[in-house]
């Protein structure tokens, strides 16, 4: 698993629930080191080690979690990075969608051994109504996805319902429809990053 | 012929071309702007830009000679532009000959995109549909924050490569240096003709401190010595631990035998002082032997260390707690240096 993956969870776990949790967590996943470094890479176990400790920990269930993590991603000021780069999918929500198909490859522009599952958008018919089908190399991923999706969709001031709304082997599907495009205000994009 | 071919004259409206190309200008055979594309107008108002001609605008960089007499419809000409009020930017494109006798010209930023689209906040909008700003300003920004990350990774392992390049070459007991450490440092200090003084020291009754305190006495008294040996010499001296109770000093730069003499003497005096350790007084002593690179025509580590040796084991011989130079012992007897007077 890229290390990216693994310094996500620890990201939310330190940042939502402090510092003293996330050492719990990396105890009881037996961790070497309770940090893990975002540009090597991990063996799959380890992941889905955090992924327990954490969930046990915290009592949470593993869909809570993970779409929280998802939320977490687009909407804290640690992820400010991501957010941005999300943002430049599309001027809105709808566009935005449209360039989920694009987004493994993207990712992989950035981090080359970046392994994020393949999405596919399809379009149910009525405006403003999708499915988006998640295929993945470890089980979890659309549950992510719904969290980045709802945060993303508050950054661009869109009202919108969705969930996974199937689940079989290899494959989660989100249910995404789209009530109101401008129904918040949305929070400010410019191509041009501030110098930070 | 008809029907089939495709006509190679095409009527195209202005907005088709503002669409196409945003960023275009079209001018009249006297090279003055009839028309400017929507993102050109982004960035310079119609009033700086309608009417005037294109010199007046620009500085053309590229070609150096323009003649527009020259410009064709088929070849197109390539130029370089930047505007002569600022912001300065830099432009590159093309310009096409319009049957007319005017022409198009029509340009990007090129690859000062990312400072352009900053001092004019352009939206994707403002880009053709089949420009590729919008992602190789994302590129940048990924590439960036990718970029961080090794670099944060880097310094972490630098930090941790140093810190246990000092583990390996420090006693961990005492924080002074290991033999290893010891012997690159005399290698390098001998291969670069540093002067230096070489002192060999030799703790006295430190088997009874061991023996009747306590191994924890021993450990503190070895701790206490190694201090009073780091402040009794410079700070770039070396003070290494090569045995139980055996040191070894390397002062750089020293080559009076007198001065030389006053350190050890001191270094023997506190170290003759108790140390209290938990409540017991624990004493011992030191002898000492030294000896000094400019003793020797063509200073030789093992016969240094061995005349440091010799000097050591008369200081023990003859009483310990005191300090012999190699200077008395044979083989110096009739050299330039063999008396306490400055050397060199």
């Amino acid at each position: 698993m890229h290390g990216l993956t693994n310094k996500a969870i620890e990201s939310f776990v330190r940042d939502t629930y402090g510092v003293d949790v996330w050492l719990e967590v990396a105890r009881r996943a037996r961790l070497d080191e309770p940090s893990f470094e975002a540009m090597l890479s991990y063996e799959d176990f380890v992941t889905r080690r955090v992924l327990d400790a954490a969930t046990d920990c915290l009592d949470k269930p593993l869909d809570a979690f993970l779409e929280d993590l998802g939320t977490y991603l687009v909407s804290h000021p640690t992820t400010e990075a991501l957010r941005r780069l999300l943002r430049f999918g599309g001027e809105t929500f709808a566009e935005f969608l449209d360039s989920l198909d694009d987004l493994p490859g993207r990712a992989r522009l950035a981090v080359p051994d970046l392994d994020l599952p393949s999405l596919e958008l399809i379009d149910e018919g009525d405006e403003g109504a999708w499915h988006l089908h998640c295929r993945y190399p470890q089980a979890g991923y659309g549950h992510v996805l719904v969290g980045i999706l709802r945060a993303l969709a508050d950054d661009y001031g869109a009202l919108v319902i969705m969930d996974v709304v199937e689940h079989v082997e290899g494959r989660e599907t989100l249910s995404i429809v789209l009530h109101d495009p401008a129904f918040a205000e949305g929070r400010r994009f410019e191509l041009a990053a501030r110098a930070s | 012929m008809t029907g089939s071919v495709p006509s190679d004259r095409i009527g195209v409206g202005a907005r088709a071309l503002d669409l196409l190309m945003p960023m275009h200008l079209r001018v009249d055979s006297d090279l003055s702007v009839l028309h400017a594309g929507p993102t050109m107008l982004r960035i310079r108002p119609a009033s700086r830009l309608i009417g005037r001609a294109l010199s007046e605008i620009f500085e053309i960089r590229r070609p150096r000679s323009f003649n527009p007499s020259l410009f064709s419809e088929s070849l197109g000409q390539k130029v370089h532009l930047s505007f002569r009020d600022p912001p300065q930017t830099s432009l590159k494109g093309v310009i096409v000959g319009l049957p007319d006798g005017g022409g198009i010209v029509n340009v990007s930023f090129g690859i000062g995109v990312v400072d352009a689209v900053r001092d004019y906040g352009l939206t994707s909008a403002d880009f053709a549909a089949t420009d590729l700003t919008i992602e190789m300003l994302y590129l940048v920004e990924a590439k960036s924050a990718a970029m961080e990350q090794s670099r944060d990774l880097n310094q972490r392992l630098q930090i941790a490569k140093s810190t246990a390049e000092r583990q390996a070459q420090t006693d961990a007991l005492t924080g002074a240096w290991n033999r290893r450490a010891l012997e690159m440092e005399l290698a390098r200090v001998i291969e670069t003709r540093t002067p230096f003084t070489l002192m060999r020291l030799d703790l006295d009754f430190f088997k009874n401190v061991n023996d009747t305190v306590g191994h924890a006495a021993g450990d503190h008294v070895l701790q206490v010595v190694t201090r009073i040996l780091g402040d009794e010499t410079r700070s770039g001296d070396i003070v290494a631990r090569v045995g139980g109770d055996e040191f070894v000093l390397v002062l750089h730069g020293l080559v009076d035998a007198a001065r030389a003499d006053r350190i050890a003497r001191r270094i023997i005096e506190r170290v003759a002082e108790p140390i209290d350790f938990d409540g017991t007084l624990c004493q011992v002593g030191s002898s000492i032997g030294s000896t000094m690179s400019v003793l020797y025509d063509r200073p030789d580590l093992d016969r240094m260390q061995r005349d440091a040796d010799a000097a050591l084991y008369r200081s023990k011989h003859c009483g310990r707690g005191r300090h012999t130079s190699a200077t008395i012992l044979s083989g110096f007897s009739s050299g330039p240096a063999s008396t306490h007077a400055p050397a060199a």
